[in-house]
Formats: structure tokens, C-alpha cells, sequence
């Protein structure tokens, strides 16, 4: 799997499909024209997020699922553009709303694979509150997080994950605001499913959405996502031929965490990752310590600390070096499944029926303390 | 002893104490017994936003209205006959409410001087001639209610919050009130904790066998029941019926019901009732905010749900911008809006019919959609299904306007067959309904009904209707994005024609304008909407019982008005548009029609006194008659 070159990231394993169940499947092929609705693209040229769409009008016929049963959501912004290129059913709705009217979809609709499509301003500005408590609950859902570090659409004010110091139209004199890491809020806010990917490594992109997809809940997928126009090379370091190698820390679970260019024998990097005795994890070089001292990852941990540790190595300034991969996967009962429950058992076996439910109705309305007047 | 018994035709008893007293529950159950005795009645509860003030202070008090009597009546009444004061304060606090030689009953044994000071009485009015003119009688409530108890061990504070059903035991004597379900009542509600059940029912108890020994009352008082129609009733308050509504308006569309909402007083109650019937299918989401609740609603309603959310103005102000999304994505969605006194947080807990144009106008661009507004709390399982109705059948966004007081207030609902409800069919879209360009045949979400306008409304699953929607404007038919000037202008016009059309749906205004001898007609309108049905009823009556004309008539349908509505105004040589704001209806009513209207405005908190309203409908037809002479 890993390559002498250590510029190619591990893919991380497939899981079964709890994300899917329930949900009709599709004996027919699908291919990518099956999911590319005939409007008009209309990004700017070069923009990181055509290789995002192509990379989900790619990898969508291979969940198997009926295209009918399908639904993006969004919400405002460069990205949330996003549904009306996908020939499924899809709602463009309100800036930052997106995860709150994907949560009365996917409660209402076991039968539908929900995504939300949302950006750096959408979903963590204006809203972030409907993020994290979608998150908590672990709706059934995939979130896909565009994250250009920018506000394309209304072009080029900073972002809530704009490095402090940035100079904007809306900042000439730079930023003074501290900017969240998304990976790090999604931890906080008991995410089950987090993790990061970037635009221009389509396989990367590919295996990290199949692993949200199948995931039972709400799975979080960052994408580090070029914006030529106000802030090209915010990410350069991860993708650039040259630089990658050493900026990228790749995360795959049950592995040892090292990068840098790759040993060809033993398949690990000459720089590795440790955990401090304060909790806290740091860069080493793996000659110093050993392999045996360096961090195994673990996306199936319990507990959050270590993933948020991990989550901490991103530069909250001009990026030079970021984890990237899944750093969270873990089972919880989600919102949907439980309310679902909640009323399968409330209505027993009986009270399916037209008339059982006229019946039960005139109950209702029967119900305390009545009197007759003949 | 024997008591004299005397008739009335009706009576208004109000219940007032400190918040932690129990006058809220002691009130209901005076209601439920007074309702199966068969009287007519309406109720106002009326309460601080303060859960629990600091004891004994003005701020803390508490009351409940109840209006029974042997005939139709339509208010809570404006003036009590009885009012039971806890303490200095809920005396203090009512005194200037009660009709000239009303019935005082207090609770002597709170009248301390530390109560009467927290209620800023510098004197024992007991001792002043400030309640000269009142039938005053001190009952030491406390006193007896402990040594009542005494056998059940309990502390004296617990002991002595059993006062409320002495009270309430008292007062069942006095108006000769069935008692069965109230002991009914206590031994579910304490039935785990024995020793409280038990101090309660024999509070209950030892009140009714005060009234029937003491030589303090000595007239025993009958209401008789009223005539009523023939069929099966219950005290209901509005925010159950609305409830109700909700659960009748879902099982009669077949569409589940999903209710996205964030608590918010008074709405919260039909969160709560709803909550508890997921045997019908029901999912009640709390969530994070107003705008998700209402996010959410409107995404269950895009996968087939009747979706809704519940709130107040506050929340309404929050959600606006997602009742513009589904005005522009046409689906069905129901917003109520159970209205209290603003501006900004404003009387939590009083009520008010302010949020008119805020349901009329509160969003960005030509936004139009239907209001809809009960008129008194059983109505509101009516208004319900019928917002339903308009919701589904249009697929539009509909403000449902409740208030404050159709909330908590209560009275006698006839029940409905359920045969006789109406069926909603939401005609989902199963086809695609478009032949493409090369002749395949695709589905456009923008195709309306020649009839109602309205669009097809394909749910997910559905194969070959895949589509988007969203917030940017539509190309008329196909609903793709579409900048055009021209298509703009027809779409805001075509979603203005489809809400006007609502108004081909509704039967005519109905007038109440009952011809004298020589067959004249009023020359006067009362004209209202929402709540004040009652109060306008009420003051329409006394006109007519002193000899007046006038003619009401009350709209359940604010947007769009009835067709005939114009006619109406016209017909009239004065309009009064009686309103808990400063005249929303009025205005729309000017804009709409050119008719002179005059608005009569009352915004404390509280529903219309129909003895003032009756005086400005008497003042106003005879200046309308005199301009004749």
C-alpha cells in the first residue's frame, strides 16, 4: 500500500455499509452520466470544487443505492452550488441551514441517503450552531465541508478559518480573529465520523467519502479546497509535488503515525508522531525515539482526546503541514434511528390500518374528561 | 344548618395567590367540575413569567378565571363575582378588577404583617374601610387545612400547601359542584406519594364541610347547566386543541406529522402534547434553535411529511428567512405562531394579536402567504385542519395565529365525528409530466395546476422526478435557476395569484345582522379576527340586549381575505375593527379595500373587556344614526 514516493495517502478501510442500511439498492449500473444533471457548471475555472464534484459524480454509482433515494442538501455559498449538478434530488436551501433541514429529512426518511454540502462560512459561521448540534446527535448524514479558508461568493472577505493577520477586502489590516479548525470543533462536538481530505488527490477523496458514507451517523469530511480566485495556494503545501511528502501527515488506522518520504522497506516516514506525558502529541524524528515510542492511530477510540491532540498538529496559521485522513470513526446510536424507534414502539403492532387509525383518532379526541348531552 | 339556595344565571370567580400556591391547577379543576356539570363556561388563566417570584409579592401572583353559566356565554368574563385571595398581594393585586360588591374570600391566616408589607399595605386592609362595598369573608384557609391534616404526619409546610383544595373544596360547596372527578384527580396525581394524596383529598374534603357547617356562608349558590346541543363534550384549552388539530390534520391527509420546535412560552404545550402521541406517527424534534425548528420541518415536508413548527413572535422573527425559502420552494408548511405581548421579549405570558403584519410582511422580497386565525380555544383544532388543508392542497408555507389567550384559555368543545373531517389529499406527483427536447419524458418541478396554481410536489424515492430545488429564484415551468427580469416579474406575480386564489376555496363572510321589525339591517360592523371573537360577541349582545343594531362578523382567514370581504365593508356605514394592537388588521383592511375603518385598540395583556367595547359600539351607532337627522 504504501509507496517509496509517500506522496500517495492510505486509504483507509472500508467498514461495512451501517450508513446505507435501509436504503433500496440498485441491481442496475450506474455510471457517472446517471448522476450529472444537465446544468450548466459554473465555477470559476480552476476552482478545487469541480474535482470534488467529479470525484462524488464518480464515486456515487458505486454505493449502489437508487439515485431516486439520493438527497443533497446545501446551503449558500460557492460550494452549495453543488446539487444542481447531481441528478439525484437535491434542495440549494439558506445560508449555514443546511445541517438543521437535512436533520428533519434523514428523522422523516430512513429510506434516503442524506448529504449536506457547505463551506468554511456556511457551516461554521453563520452556521455553526446547527453543525455542532448535528454532530452531537448523530444524525444519519455525510457532511461534506469545503473549507477554502475564504468567502468566495461575496469575494474575498476572511473566513472563520482565515489565518490570523489575513489581509482581506472586509481586513486591510489584517485579521484579529482567532480561526476554528474544523476538525478540532467537530471532536468537541462529540462527533462520531471526522475526518480530513483534500481536493486534488481524488482517490484519497474517493475512499475517505466512501468510508463517511458508510458510516451510521453524522460523518464530517473536511476537504482542504483551492479557491483560485481570493485565496489560491492556501493549501499548497499539501498538494504540491514538492512539499506534500513532508507536509502531509497521513492517518490510517492501526498504523504507526510517520511521514516524510517513505523507507521502502519498512513503509514508515523519517518523522513520526509521540505522545507528550501532557497529553498533548508532538513531531519527532523517528531515529530519536524509536518506532516502538511513536503513536499507533487509533480512529476507533473511545475517547476523543487523542484524535483531538492529532487534530491540533494543523498550522492554524499559513498552512505548512496537517493530518490528514480520518481521525474519528466510531459507533454511537444515532438521533434518527432512536426517535424512529421511539415511535415503532409507541404504535405497537396494531394502528397501521385506515380504520384503526380513525379509531384511534376518536379516542384521542374522546380521551379525558368528557360528558354527554342528549 | 339549612342554607338558603339561591339561583344564578352565572358567575365569574377568580383564583389568585402566590405562583407556588396551586391556583393555576385549582382553577382547572373548578373548571372540570363546572364543565361536567354541564354550565358553559370560558376560562383565563393569567400568570407571571416568573416561575417562582419571591413569595407573597405583587410580582408573584397568580390567578385563574373561570366564567360559568346556564346559557351560551363567549368570555372569561371582565369583572369577578368572587375572587379568592391567598395572600395581601393577590388581593392587592385584583382588587381593582372586581365588580362593585363582589364576594372577598382571603386567607386571614396570611394576612401577617410581613405579608402585608411584602404586598405594600401599610395597613390591614381587613381592619380599613378599604373593602367597604365588598362582601368580605377571612377564612383562616391555612389554619384549618393544617389541623385537617394533622393524621398524615406531614410537615407543616407541606401540610399547608393542601390550602388550595380546602379552597377549592369551599368553593365546590358553594356552587353545588360534582366532586367525584376531582378526588378522581388527586388519587391519580399523588398516587405515589400516599401521604400528600391523602392531605389533599381530605382538604379537599374538610373545605366542602366548612362550607356546609360555618355560619359564615349562609346562601348556597345554583348555576344550572345550559343548554347545549346534543352530542359528547370536554373542557378543552386552545393549545390541546391545536394539538389535536395538528394529529386530526395529519391522519386526515396521511402525511406524518414532524413538528420541528424550540420551547418557547406560551407555545411550548403543544410541544409537550404532541410529544406524547408518537403512536400516530408523530416525531416531535426539540432543537437547537427557532431556525432549525423550523429548518427541520420544512426538510421532513421536501421528504412527504406535514411539517411544523411551532413558536411565538420571537421565533417567528427568527424563522423568517426558512418561511421564505418554502414560500419560494412552494412546499407545504405549517408555521403557528401562538402570539404574546411584544415587541422583543415584551409579556411573555400575557396575550396579544401583534404579530399581524409580521405574519403578513416579515420577510424579504414579495413573499406572500395564507394567515389563518382561531377565534376562541376550541376553534383552534378547526383552524388547524383547516391550515392543513390550505398547506397541502397549495403547497405553501401557512401561518397559523393563536394567541395567548385561546392558548390556556378554555372551554366546552363539542367534539367532532371523525367521519366528518375533512380528507386532505396531498396528490403527490407519481409521473413525470414534461416531454423533454428529445422526447423523453422528464419531470419539471414548476408545472402548476390550472386550478389552485399550485406546483407538483415529488418527494425522494420517487424515480424519474429527481429534480432541485432551492432559494434562487425559478425558471417558470422547468425550476431551474433563472435570473431573466421577465420570469421574475411572472413569478413573484404567479406565487402572489396562487395565494390570492386560496380565496375561490372559502365559503362567504358570514354576517350576523339580525333585521329588526321593519326589517332594518345595522348601519355598524364590529369586525375582528383571533380571539377578540369572544369579547366582540359578548359586547354585540349587550348592544343588541339595550336596544342597538349592530352586525359582527369575524375573519378566520387574514390572507387571503374572503372574496366577498369588500361587499361586506361596503354594506356598512361604520366598520369598528376591534384589535389587541394598534390596528394591523385596520391597516391591511384600508390598503386592501379604501374603506374608512375604525380601529378600537387595546394592548395590555389581556383579551378585550366587552363592557367597554359595548360602550364604543353603542357611542358609534349613534353618531352613525345622528349624521341621518
Amino acid at each position: 500500500m504504501s509507496t517509496t514516493t509517500g506522496a500517495d495517502l492510505p486509504f483507509p478501510a472500508l467498514g461495512d455499509s451501517a450508513g446505507l442500511a435501509g436504503m433500496p439498492a440498485t441491481d442496475v449500473a450506474q455510471n457517472r452520466k446517471d448522476f450529472t444533471s444537465d446544468q450548466e457548471v459554473r465555477w470559476c475555472p480552476g476552482c478545487g470544487d469541480y474535482a470534488v464534484l467529479a470525484a462524488v459524480q464518480g464515486f456515487l454509482p458505486d454505493l449502489g443505492l437508487r439515485r431516486e433515494n439520493i438527497v443533497f442538501v446545501s446551503g449558500i455559498g460557492c460550494s452549495s452550488r453543488f446539487p444542481y449538478y447531481l441528478d439525484t434530488y437535491g434542495m440549494h436551501s439558506i445560508h449555514g441551514r443546511a445541517p438543521a433541514i437535512a436533520t428533519g429529512l434523514a428523522t422523516t426518511r430512513s429510506d434516503l441517503s442524506v448529504w449536506v454540502v457547505t463551506g468554511d462560512g456556511d457551516a461554521l459561521s453563520i452556521g455553526g450552531n446547527h453543525l455542532i448540534h448535528a454532530l452531537r446527535r448523530n444524525v444519519n448524514m455525510t457532511i461534506l465541508l469545503f473549507n477554502n479558508r475564504i468567502y468566495g461568493l461575496t469575494k474575498g472577505q476572511y473566513s472563520p478559518t482565515s489565518e490570523p493577520g489575513k489581509v482581506t477586502k472586509s481586513t486591510p489590516m489584517g485579521s484579529v480573529d482567532t480561526p476554528f479548525n474544523p476538525v478540532s470543533l467537530a471532536l468537541g462536538a462529540e462527533a462520531t465520523f471526522v475526518a480530513r481530505t483534500v481536493d486534488s488527490d481524488r482517490k484519497h477523496l474517493t475512499s475517505v467519502l466512501s468510508a463517511a458514507a458508510a458510516h451510521r451517523g453524522t460523518a464530517l469530511v473536511e476537504i482542504f479546497q483551492n479557491c483560485p480566485i481570493f485565496n489560491d495556494g492556501a493549501f499548497e503545501a499539501v498538494t504540491s509535488n514538492d512539499t506534500k511528502t513532508d507536509a502531509i501527515i497521513p492517518l490510517q488506522h492501526g498504523e504507526p503515525i510517520t511521514f516524510g518520504p517513505r523507507d521502502a522497506e519498512s513503509g514508515l516516514g523519517p518523522r513520526g508522531v509521540v505522545r507528550d506525558p501532557s497529553g498533548r502529541v508532538r513531531v519527532v524524528d523517528v531515529a530519536d525515539v524509536g518506532v516502538q515510542e511513536i503513536l499507533v492511530h487509533d480512529a476507533h477510540a473511545e475517547d476523543p482526546t487523542t484524535a483531538f491532540a492529532l487534530s491540533r498538529l494543523t498550522d492554524a496559521g499559513h498552512l505548512r503541514r496537517a493530518p490528514i485522513g480520518i481521525f474519528r470513526q466510531v459507533e454511537r446510536a444515532t438521533y434518527d434511528d432512536q426517535a424512529r424507534d421511539q415511535i415503532a414502539t409507541a404504535q405497537g403492532e396494531s394502528g397501521a390500518g385506515p380504520e384503526a387509525k380513525r379509531q384511534s383518532l376518536a379516542g384521542l379526541l374522546h380521551s379525558g374528561d368528557t360528558w354527554t348531552v342528549v | 344548618m339549612t342554607k338558603q339556595v339561591k339561583q344564578l344565571d352565572r358567575v365569574i370567580i377568580r383564583f389568585a395567590g402566590d405562583s407556588g400556591d396551586g391556583m393555576q391547577l385549582t382553577g382547572d379543576r373548578f373548571t372540570q367540575e363546572s364543565a361536567s356539570f354541564g354550565n358553559d363556561l370560558s376560562t383565563l388563566p393569567n400568570f407571571p413569567a416568573e416561575i417562582r417570584a419571591p413569595q407573597g409579592t405583587m410580582h408573584g401572583v397568580s390567578s385563574f378565571q373561570v366564567h360559568f353559566a346556564d346559557h351560551d356565554i363567549l368570555t372569561p368574563g371582565d369583572a369577578p363575582d368572587v375572587l379568592v385571595a391567598m395572600n395581601p398581594a393577590a388581593l392587592r393585586a385584583n382588587l381593582g378588577d372586581l365588580r362593585r360588591g363582589a364576594t372577598i374570600i382571603v386567607d386571614s391566616h396570611d394576612f401577617t404583617a410581613r405579608n402585608l408589607t411584602k404586598a405594600g399595605y401599610e395597613h390591614n386592609p381587613l381592619e380599613t374601610d378599604e373593602l367597604d362595598g365588598f362582601d368580605v369573608v377571612p377564612v383562616d384557609l391555612t389554619g384549618m387545612t393544617v389541623g385537617a391534616v394533622k393524621e398524615f404526619g406531614l410537615s407543616r409546610k407541606d401540610a399547608s400547601r393542601a390550602k388550595n383544595m380546602f379552597s377549592l373544596g369551599l368553593l365546590s360547596w358553594m356552587y353545588g359542584r360534582p366532586t367525584e372527578a376531582t378526588l378522581d384527580f388527586l388519587e391519580r396525581r399523588f398516587a405515589t406519594v400516599p401521604a400528600i394524596r391523602d392531605a389533599n383529598v381530605t382538604a379537599f374534603r374538610a373545605g366542602w364541610n366548612y362550607g356546609e357547617t360555618t355560619e359564615a356562608f349562609v346562601v348556597q349558590y345554583e348555576v344550572k347547566p345550559a343548554p347545549m346541543p346534543a352530542g359528547s363534550y370536554r373542557n378543552i384549552t386552545g393549545n390541546l386543541a391545536l394539538s389535536y388539530g395538528l394529529i386530526a390534520g395529519s391522519a386526515q391527509s396521511g402525511l406524518p406529522l414532524f413538528l420541528g420546535s424550540y420551547p418557547i412560552t406560551p407555545a411550548s404545550d403543544i410541544l409537550h402534547e404532541l410529544s406524547r402521541h408518537k403512536a400516530f406517527g408523530v416525531t416531535t424534534f426539540q432543537a437547537e434553535d427557532e431556525i432549525a425548528g423550523v429548518g427541520a420541518a420544512l426538510g421532513a415536508a421536501f421528504g412527504g411529511a406535514l411539517g411544523v413548527t411551532t413558536t411565538s413572535g420571537p421565533g417567528i422573527a427568527l424563522k423568517a428567512e426558512t418561511i421564505g425559502l418554502g414560500v419560494m420552494m412552494e412546499l407545504p408548511l405549517l408555521v403557528v405562531d401562538v402570539q404574546r405581548g411584544g415587541p422583543s421579549t415584551g409579556l411573555p405570558t400575557k396575550t396579544e394579536q401583534a404579530d399581524l403584519l409580521q405574519a403578513m410582511f416579515g420577510r424579504n422580497g414579495e413573499s406572500p402567504l395564507p394567515i389563518v386565525a382561531p377565534r376562541s380555544p376550541a376553534d383552534c383544532f378547526d383552524a388547524a385542519i383547516e391550515a392543513v388543508r390550505i398547506a397541502v392542497t397549495y403547497r405553501t408555507p401557512v401561518m397559523l395565529l393563536s394567541d395567548g389567550y385561546l392558548a390556556n384559555g378554555s372551554e366546552p368543545w363539542s367534539i367532532p365525528d371523525v367521519e366528518d373531517l375533512p380528507v386532505i389529499d396531498p396528490g403527490f406527483a407519481t409521473e413525470p409530466n414534461h416531454v423533454g427536447k428529445n422526447g423523453t419524458p422528464d419531470f419539471w418541478p414548476y408545472l402548476r395546476d390550472e386550478e389552485t396554481l399550485a406546483r407538483p410536489w415529488a418527494v425522494p424515492g420517487t424515480a424519474g422526478l429527481e429534480h432541485r430545488i432551492g432559494g434562487l429564484e425559478k425558471g417558470d415551468g422547468h425550476g431551474n435557476i433563472s435570473y431573466d427580469p421577465t420570469n421574475h416579474d411572472l413569478m413573484v406575480r404567479t406565487r402572489a395569484a396562487k395565494v390570492a386564489r386560496i380565496a375561490e376555496s372559502l365559503p362567504p363572510t358570514e354576517v350576523d345582522d339580525p333585521r329588526d321589525e321593519s326589517g332594518r339591517g345595522a348601519r355598524v360592523l364590529a369586525l375582528g379576527w383571533g380571539s377578540t371573537y369572544g369579547p366582540i360577541g359578548a359586547a354585540v349582545r349587550a348592544v343588541r340586549l339595550a336596544g342597538g343594531r349592530v352586525a359582527q362578523a369575524h375573519l378566520r382567514h387574514l390572507s387571503p381575505f374572503p372574496a366577498d370581504l369588500g361587499d361586506v365593508l361596503r354594506r356598512y356605514d361604520r366598520v369598528l375593527v376591534p384589535e389587541m394592537n394598534l390596528g394591523q388588521l385596520s391597516l391591511l383592511l384600508r390598503a386592501e379595500y379604501l374603506v374608512d375603518v375604525i380601529g378600537y385598540n387595546h394592548v395590555r395583556g389581556l383579551p378585550l373587556r366587552a363592557f367597554e367595547l359595548a360602550e364604543a359600539l353603542t357611542d358609534l351607532i349613534a353618531t352613525t344614526e345622528e349624521a341621518d337627522r
